[in-house]
């Protein structure tokens, strides 16, 4: 009976719920709009954006200043974003739809720079590199979380790891006058802190939201109570040796793009290295397949000879030690000293950035990056002398997200067992 | 010859219950013999030791005459033990190559998979015993038929020459179910043993070549399908002759009670689950839905209840317009539901017995004045309903959750009969329970349908709704593609259109069979 072996496949209404076309459409009318008749109004035509494309202190891979006319730039924008926006209300982009009012976002953004900052200058390379150099805590932590939740353990105590490794890295880093050094001992405070994760939600299978939120004030109040007895009051305690910045031979020297990625800091060689091998180790190995499994139906690894809560608290612990590596970014590869609160919610950032990534390496990057981008916004108007508050700027990614989010429910794929205890019967 | 496998005196205690006492088990190189006892009776418990996932209190296994501890499914796989599991255990966003190889992985460079060579590998298991399975499908696309024999690849990957069936035909059409017969015959005749555990008298019959009968965690009795037919085997699970065969006498259906006209239904990814489903319910008369699970009569039976949103489409109940009424007004109307999911959708599981037998009614006199509740009251009612419907249970204020599936089953069928009502939609009314449980409810059913109540009936189970239904409606990927009299129609008729053969077809199908042992 041929019949009955064909997979049932039910036939869809519609390609995307109407209410999704039609709001789509509308925001993409609206940020046509907006760029139109907020910014290209209060622009003078004679108006000139300079861009700087190359980041200050470089001195290879430079490029020449990118001069924009103001209005027209702004006026082009408009267009095309209400064009976009008219096409999707009448006949609608199908599968490419988001992808669509992605661009748009990305024109109100560009075109904000380009208003702000009309006839003055933006060094636009300095800010990607800075965004970069932002989304790296953020990845770091969202490749973090994802090892753990492939898994199907919960970890929302990346913020507490990397607080932790920040101030152990900075310590160790200062003692030694040694970054190496330093990073190491930071990624084994936090590989520590994940190992006590790892026993309260594996062994003792405490709700691991509950074990995670129990280790972020744990370090939060640590790294507060040493910071202030040791750190601040001795510092020679508290001043290690910076990560200093490596030019890729060569490619350091490509335009615009060589400034960025090739002659920065070793952090975010370590971010690009550790997308590659997470995902290869994830998706191509016989150890990637048995964490997966673990995740998704633990009794059915288990029955396969799979041992679950080893394989759980594996992960668990390299969870730990890619927070680690994100924690003493800040301290080692950023500020060069520890301060009360350094990480500043960029691990918990960085789980959004996870989930925004759907679970996914190379999703995790991207989210990481658009992130950082808006971090790098906010602080570079402040700089502009610019009137909009920068903590304004600083919530117009995660507005974003929530939009984003929303738009793509039922699409985000958590492990099945995420968050869910194995016990044997 | 000594047997492949052997279990001697197993016996296997947990607190207050003996699950297995003293079982002794010989298998045959080569035989499919068939394990047959009630829900509870011990053959999971039993299966489970057997696969390393308990240890028995005393008793030995021996392999091939030669004794052995399996400590593990890991250590029963390596005995060449795999086992079929009722819940299937895969991964759906693994591939089937993925699935299989999962633990046992084909690995080259260290340790990258090579899917290739897995993938190769399950090609030629799967053509050897014509399982016809796509090595790079997902999961989670494949109709669970095939899932099942993903299942059984499994096995056979890791060289596995006894293969236990938990209760294989649960999740099947009566078409897959006989191809997964037809698989086990071929597994049987290279060599393999297979035991089949089941609650299901017409399985045993049709494929065993050996019968062993369990009751209360002991073996009651060993035959073969030629010595036995269903109501000996009946007989030997319940202890006590059951009446198999429903009473019922013919009846006039009476006037409509309940219509759907064109109904649409669509899930939460816009798809199209019910397509365009019209049908009758008069009263006094009881209308099957049979369809493989998932095509829709879950939707259809949210949609009447009021739990779910329709699209398009009118639904009537004695002649008032209930398409966008909620449950509330639904029930007040004078309609009952008897949930496929008791435990979810059915019961509050922590709540006492008395409690849940109100969950319609509470909020009404006398149960409540003003917003009290009146508990004497309730547990009045719940210890007349507790009587009357033979519920076992140790008082009226024991959760529901630590009652038996059957039980359970019996508190949700006293709710909601209990009620005056004029329409009872029963959605799989009888899903795991065992022999005795199912001829009592299916006797309250009929009975309802005699006293005038208009019933729809959604169940998988197609002998159920040949027994019970007097119209029958076959519901196929969301439509509803036949809709006639329970006379008119024969079991392997509504077996092909449930995999989705037209009537047309079907129906000469089945007439060429009728016809063929009179040539």
């Amino acid at each position: 009976m041929s019949t009955s072996t064909q997979a049932i496949k039910h036939e869809r209404i519609y390609e995307i719920s109407p209410t999704r076309k039609l709001v789509m459409g509308i925001i993409e009318i609206i940020i046509g709009a907006f760029i139109f008749f907020v910014f290209v109004q209060t622009v003078s035509g004679a108006a000139k954006t300079t861009f700087v494309m190359t980041p200050g202190g470089i001195d290879i891979g430079k490029v020449g200043n990118w001069v924009l006319p103001t209005r027209i730039t702004l006026i082009l924008l408009a267009v095309l974003a209400l064009i976009i926006g008219a096409y999707q209300l009448i006949k609608g982009f199908g599968r490419s739809t988001n992808a669509l009012v992605g661009l748009c976002g990305l024109f109100l953004v560009f075109s904000f720079l380009t208003w702000q900052t009309a006839d003055q200058s933006l060094n636009l390379a300095g800010m990607l590199t800075s965004a970069v150099l932002l989304a790296v805590p953020i990845t770091l932590g969202a490749f973090s979380g994802l090892l753990s939740e492939r898994a199907g353990v919960i970890n929302i105590a990346i913020e507490g790891l990397m607080l932790m490794a920040s101030m152990v890295g900075a310590l160790i880093g200062s003692i030694t006058q040694n970054a190496w050094i330093g990073l190491l001992g930071g990624i084994l405070a936090s590989v520590l802190l994940a190992g006590i994760h790892a026993v309260l939600s594996i062994k003792y299978r405490i709700n691991q939201v509950i074990s995670g939120t129990v280790i972020n004030i744990f370090a939060a109040g640590m790294t507060a109570f040493l910071s202030q007895k040791f750190l601040q009051t001795n510092q020679a305690l508290n001043s290690p040796p910076l990560f200093p910045r490596i030019p890729i031979p060569g490619l350091a020297h490509i335009p615009v793009i060589g400034p960025i990625f090739f002659n920065t800091n070793i952090f975010v060689y370590i971010m690009f290295i550790l997308l590659i091998i997470i995902q290869v180790a994830l998706f191509s190995t016989r150890w990637g397949l048995r964490l997966r499994s673990v995740g998704e139906h633990p009794k059915a690894a288990d029955t396969l000879g799979i041992k679950v809560k080893p394989t759980r608290y594996m992960a668990v612990l390299l969870s730990g030690v890619v927070a680690g590596i994100g924690g003493t970014f800040f301290t080692l590869g950023s500020v060069g000293r520890f301060e009360e609160g350094i990480s500043a919610g960029k691990g918990f950032i960085g789980l959004a950035a996870m989930i925004f990534g759907n679970w996914t390496p190379i999703g995790s990057l991207g989210a990481g990056l658009l992130f950082g981008f808006a971090d790098a916004i906010g602080s570079k108007l402040s700089l502009l002398g610019s009137n909009i508050p920068a903590q304004f700027m600083g919530m117009t990614p995660y507005l974003i997200t929530m939009i984003v989010l929303a738009g793509f429910i039922g699409k985000g794929h958590a492990p099945a067992a995420d968050g869910e205890p194995y016990e044997k019967e | 010859m000594t047997p492949i496998l052997q279990l001697k005196g197993i016996t296997k205690r947990f607190p207050g219950v003996l699950a297995n006492d003293h079982i002794d088990l010989d298998l045959r190189k080569g035989e499919i013999l068939a394990l047959l006892g009630e829900n509870g009776a011990g053959k999971t418990t039993l299966m489970n030791i057997l696969y390393g996932l308990y240890q028995p209190d005393e008793g030995e296994i021996l392999i091939e005459g030669e004794k052995v501890t399996i400590d593990s499914p890991t250590d029963a796989i390596k005995t060449g033990i795999g086992m079929v599991h009722q819940h299937f255990m895969l991964i759906p966003v693994f591939t089937v190559t993925e699935n299989v190889m999962l633990g046992e992985e084909t690995i080259k460079y260290g340790d990258f998979l090579d899917r290739k060579k897995a993938a190769k590998r399950i090609m030629d298991i799967s053509e050897k015993y014509n399982l016809q399975v796509a090595p790079n499908d997902y999961i989670r696309d494949l109709p669970v038929g095939v899932q099942q024999r993903v299942e059984i690849i499994k096995l056979l990957y890791r060289d596995a020459e006894i293969l236990i069936f938990d209760e294989p035909t649960a999740v099947l059409t009566p078409q897959e179910a006989d191809e997964l017969f037809s698989i086990m015959r071929s597994l049987s005749d290279q060599g393999n043993s297979i035991i089949f555990i089941t609650h299901k008298l017409r399985e045993v019959l049709d494929i065993s070549d050996r019968i062993m009968v369990i009751r209360r965690g002991a073996v009651v009795g060993e035959t073969t399908p030629d010595q036995a037919d269903k109501n000996s085997l009946a007989a030997m699970m319940v202890g006590r002759d059951v009446n198999l065969e429903v009473e019922k006498t013919d009846k006039e259906p009476g006037d409509l009670v309940f219509s759907v006209k064109n109904l649409i239904v669509a899930d939460k990814f816009q798809n199209i689950v019910v397509d365009n489903a019209s049908l009758d319910v008069h009263a006094g008369e009881i209308v099957g839905i049979a369809g493989v699970q998932g095509n829709g009569q879950t939707e259809l039976v949210e949609a009447i209840t009021g739990l779910r949103k329709s699209a398009e489409g009118k639904i009537t109940l004695l002649s008032q317009d209930i398409t966008k009424a909620s449950p509330r007004q639904i029930t007040e109307l004078g309609s009952a539901h008897v949930p496929e999911d008791r435990q979810a959708d059915g019961l509050v599981l922590p709540f006492p017995v008395a409690e849940n037998l109100v969950l319609c009614t509470y909020y009404k006199e006398p149960f409540s004045k003003g917003v009290i509740l009146q508990y004497k009251t309730i547990l009045d009612h719940a210890e007349k309903l507790i009587e009357d419907f033979d519920i076992r249970t140790p008082s009226a204020m024991t959760p529901v959750s630590s009652l038996s599936g059957g039980n359970q089953q019996k508190v949700i069928i006293a709710r909601e009969l209990s009620r005056p009502i004029d329409f009872l939609v029963a959605s799989q009314p009888t899903r795991g329970l065992d022999v005795g449980s199912i001829e009592y409810i299916h006797k309250r059913i009929v009975q309802k349908r005699d006293e005038g109540c208009a019933v729809l009936l959604v169940s998988p189970e197609l002998d159920e709704i040949m027994e019970l239904s007097d119209r029958i409606v076959v519901m196929y990927r969301g439509q509803i593609i036949a809709d006639l009299p329970n006379k008119e129609i024969t079991k392997e008729q509504v077996g092909l259109m449930m995999a989705g053969v037209l009537p047309e077809e079907a129906l000469a199908e089945g007439d060429q069979h009728a016809v063929e042992p009179a040539l």
